[in-house]
């Protein structure tokens, strides 16, 4: 039994960290935006010497 | 080949084949500059992504920015300020597809004092780091223009607050999502029955419990914040009976945890924030590239010229007061009423009136503030502070009466809900009066048995999955609501109103006849030299009317205009006369009334009459068909600034309209929808442009018309696309469908309520009981009012 409550208060700590990235992908602006990241990775980037 | 070939730069067809770069064709100078900035830089990757990516160029004038250089205003725009790094937010409304996104963000290649740049496409905007010391923000601005993407500079932007709650609402439904799952993982013992020990399960019990605080204390804050406020001012809403579901089912979970009796409806508790949060969340989406709120200071220019001492500077126009005297060039807006100090100057009042034909003004007339002022620069003393213009003054009065008016405008949902918190409160009442006399215990349980199972939240998720979806139909045909509320204000429109000008028109063509003797080959090429010199509108649609063939204009060797009546010249060996019949010195034709003289442009060659060009404003196809559909329930008016010309043809259109009204000025138009108003009928009001602006506000769903998305609206309700408008008796049935679907919603979730009310009262209601009904409502609301809407959008064919 104990085993479980063991293995429950480290899933519960494991899931608020997920929790708490998901805030601060909030936080910082992750979701602002969600069109032009899809657009802007299929764009090469050829460096120009110019 | 001729009229085959279209520009390299922005894929339109080219009226010439004159304008060529390498074995390249563009339409005018503007594109091919744009492709000689992208050569020389190898970025013409930019025609890889999406051929005739870019944006037509129109003709900047080099001064449009000049406003800039005043560090006033810059302190202002700029996000970011430092000796050697700047930092700027422009709204670029011309952003379109992929190429845009890839040339703005390759800016540092062309100008290397601009050290980054990010696009965000949704938004529209384009975020810019840069070297004060190498490029002035004037310069920046000015480089955008000249590649097609000119930044739309206001001072009033969007205020941080507001985007701070947008990101709130994904972190409140995050918690709750994050607390919801957790409860239920340890709820399911007691959902498949399973025997454990004591100890374990009262371990689960008080972490459920742990688990429903953040959900009670932050995520559900706002409910029980609104239910507050609903209570203090009597207004009752929706959010009463949520919060007191939500109260009573912490009490009575906790009163089942902490006495052991129980493992308690934690799980609902959590679910059910979990389902409103996102409820509001799908009611609270919105255009973000539009802008619904523009009010008259995004037509106004930031800055102008003031004159101080002997030489002009750049003021921001907040700054004027009466009597400052202000220099206006070219294709300036004058930002406040004033008076013409030089000695004449044509000014065109489309903005504020509607009427299109430039009118020419004389030192010392009165000017009002939206005039745009053409030809010739001229100054100007003001008169009054830009907040007290004519226009302004109106629009705020306006404003002020209706900010209440709409803010205030009760839902179906609150209507309904005030009777709901009613009879659950004398439901839950009656039963725990009854269960008192056998029982004192089962009467407290059987109490708040009945507030958490008639909790609504069904009831408070129909109308914002009906109404979202509703508005995702509107959008996909493109017409853009500012918000879910707007719909509800549309089940009630009596009284459509149309403007004339680019609603009922189209804005950029207009229709050209020609009558009289043939003209030969030479003498259109003469005339067509002639009205290319002139800015006045008819002058423009003639030179398009003429300009088929491909070939050179000559010169004028002599050009003249007379101010209002015409324009003369003289073109090889003709002498050309374009203007009103006595200026042109044509006899006015006699079949025609007088008032219908308008749209008529005379001309003569070496003094012979000719005949005359009949101009008529292109009316959008279809608005017959649609008219006579409106007509069968609504109440129609037409409202026009310009002038009587084409009173026969609307008539012609509107055979029912109860009124076609001309020569009407911005404050007109308020009053006659406010006199609709007061006879009780809510008006529908359809228009473009400032000089509508105060009366789309007036009206109850004002909707402004604009020929694309990136162009420039009044603050209105709606934004619909032109050629859409002949479907606006479909989005009109469809809006009232939409109430059908809302109704038919809450019967189901009072079958639901009731179903679980009989359980409450009898005192059976269990834990799982409520873990299973509550989700099982409002998914299946949910999944109905969505499927409800696509159904009847099918029915109306939409796509």
């Amino acid at each position: 039994m104990s085993v479980l409550v063991l293995l429950i208060m480290i899933s519960i700590t494991v899931a608020t960290g997920f929790l708490a990235l998901f805030i601060w992908a909030i936080k910082s602006g992750q979701f602002d935006d969600t069109d032009s990241p899809s657009i802007r990775m299929l764009i090469d980037d050829k460096k120009r010497s110019k | 080949m001729e009229g085959k070939i279209s520009c390299f730069h922005c894929g339109d067809p080219c009226q010439t084949t004159d304008i060529s770069y390498e074995d390249k064709w563009f339409c005018c100078m503007g594109c091919k500059t744009v492709y000689q900035i992208l050569n020389e830089h190898g970025l013409c990757t930019y025609y890889n992504l999406n051929p005739g990516a870019g944006n037509k160029i129109k003709g900047i004038e080099p001064s449009k920015f000049d406003f800039l250089d005043s560090a006033e205003i810059q302190d202002k725009l700029l996000d970011f300020k430092s000796s050697d790094h700047q930092k700027i937010t422009f709204n670029v409304p011309s952003i379109h597809c992929s190429s845009c996104i890839w040339l703005l963000e390759n800016l540092p290649n062309i100008e290397p004092a601009i050290m980054s740049s990010k696009v965000n496409f949704g938004k529209k905007t384009l975020s810019l780091d840069f070297n004060p010391n190498k490029i002035t923000l004037k310069q920046v601005a000015e480089l955008l223009g000249k590649l097609g993407y000119t930044p739309l500079i206001s001072l009033d932007t969007i205020s941080p607050a507001q985007v701070a709650s947008s990101k709130d609402v994904y972190i409140k439904i995050g918690v709750a999502g994050f607390c919801f799952g957790n409860i239920m993982l340890l709820s399911f013992p007691d959902y498949l029955g399973m025997e454990i020990e004591e100890e374990l399960s009262s371990y689960f019990s008080y972490l459920s419990f742990v688990l429903s605080l953040p959900v009670l204390v932050y995520s559900s804050q706002d409910y029980f914040r609104s239910a507050l406020l609903g209570i203090k001012t009597g207004f009752s809403n929706i959010d009463i009976p949520i919060a007191l579901g939500i109260v009573a089912l912490f009490v009575r979970s906790c009163y089942e945890v902490f006495t052991a009796t129980g493992p308690g409806y934690f799980d609902s508790l959590s679910g059910l924030v979990f389902f409103l949060l996102i409820g509001k969340w799908v009611q609270g989406k919105a255009y973000d590239g539009l802008s619904f709120d523009r009010d008259y200071k995004s037509y106004f220019p930031l800055a102008v010229l003031k004159k101080q001492h002997d030489t002009y500077e750049s003021t921001p126009v907040y700054k004027l007061r009466v009597e400052d005297l202000v220099l206006i060039r070219n294709a300036e807006i004058i930002p406040s009423d004033a008076i013409l100090r030089s000695p004449v100057a044509s000014i065109d009042y489309s903005f504020v009136t509607g009427e299109a034909i430039p009118v020419y003004t004389y030192q010392g007339d009165k000017i009002y503030a939206g005039g745009r002022l053409i030809g010739k620069s001229a100054v100007f003393e003001v008169t009054k502070a830009v907040s007290q213009s004519y226009l302004t003054q109106l629009w705020n009065d306006v404003d002020s009466m209706n900010r209440k008016k709409k803010g205030s405008s009760q839902s179906i949902i609150g209507k309904v809900s005030r009777y709901f918190t009613i009879a659950i409160l004398t439901i839950a009442l009656l039963s725990a009066v009854f269960w008192s006399f056998s029982d004192v215990r089962q009467a407290f349980l059987v109490f708040s048995a009945v507030l958490i199972v008639a909790c609504p939240c069904a009831l408070a998720l129909a109308s914002p999955f009906t109404l979202s979806a509703t508005m995702n139909v509107f959008g996909e045909n493109k017409f853009y609501l500012k918000n879910t509320h707007v719909i509800e204000r549309l089940w009630k429109i009596s009284t459509i109103v149309f403007d004339k000008t680019g609603t009922l028109t189209t804005n950029n063509q207009k229709e050209v006849g020609y009558n009289g003797t043939g003209l030969c080959e030479k003498d259109k090429t003469a005339i067509k030299s002639i009205v290319l010199n002139s800015s006045h509108p008819y002058s423009q649609a003639i030179y398009q009317y003429l300009n088929h063939a491909d070939e050179k204009v000559p010169e004028p060797i002599l050009f003249s205009e007379a101010h209002g009546r015409g324009v003369t010249g003289i073109v090889g060996e003709r002498q050309i006369k374009l203007g009103t019949s006595g200026f042109a010195g044509v006899p006015p034709t006699q079949s025609i009334h007088h008032a219908e003289d308008g749209g008529k442009v005379y001309v003569s060659i070496d003094e012979e009459p000719k005949g005359y060009f009949n101009i008529q404003n292109n009316y959008r196809s279809g608005l017959k068909e649609l008219v006579s559909k409106l007509s069968k329930t609504f109440r129609l008016g037409v409202i026009s600034g310009d002038n009587e010309s084409e009173k026969k043809l609307l008539q012609g259109i509107f055979p029912s309209a109860r009124q076609i009204l001309f020569r009407q000025k911005p404050d007109d138009k308020v009053d006659y929808v406010k006199s609709c108003q007061e006879r009780g009928e809510k008006v529908l009001m359809l228009g473009d442009g400032l000089n509508d602006a105060a009366a789309l506000r007036q009206s109850d769903v004002g909707v402004a018309v604009a020929d694309d998305k990136a162009a420039f609206t009044p603050a209105s309700d709606a934004i619909i696309l032109g050629g859409q408008i002949t479907s606006l008796d479909k989005f009109l049935r469809l809006a009232k469908s939409s109430r059908k679907i809302i109704i038919a919603s809450i019967v189901i979730s009072f079958l639901y309520n009731l179903i679980g009310l009989s359980f409450a009262i009898m005192g059976k209601l269990t834990p799982i009981l409520a873990a299973i009904l509550m989700p099982l409502s409002s998914i299946s609301v949910v999944v109905f009012a969505t499927m409800a809407v696509r159904m009847v959008s099918k029915l109306y064919k939409f796509n």
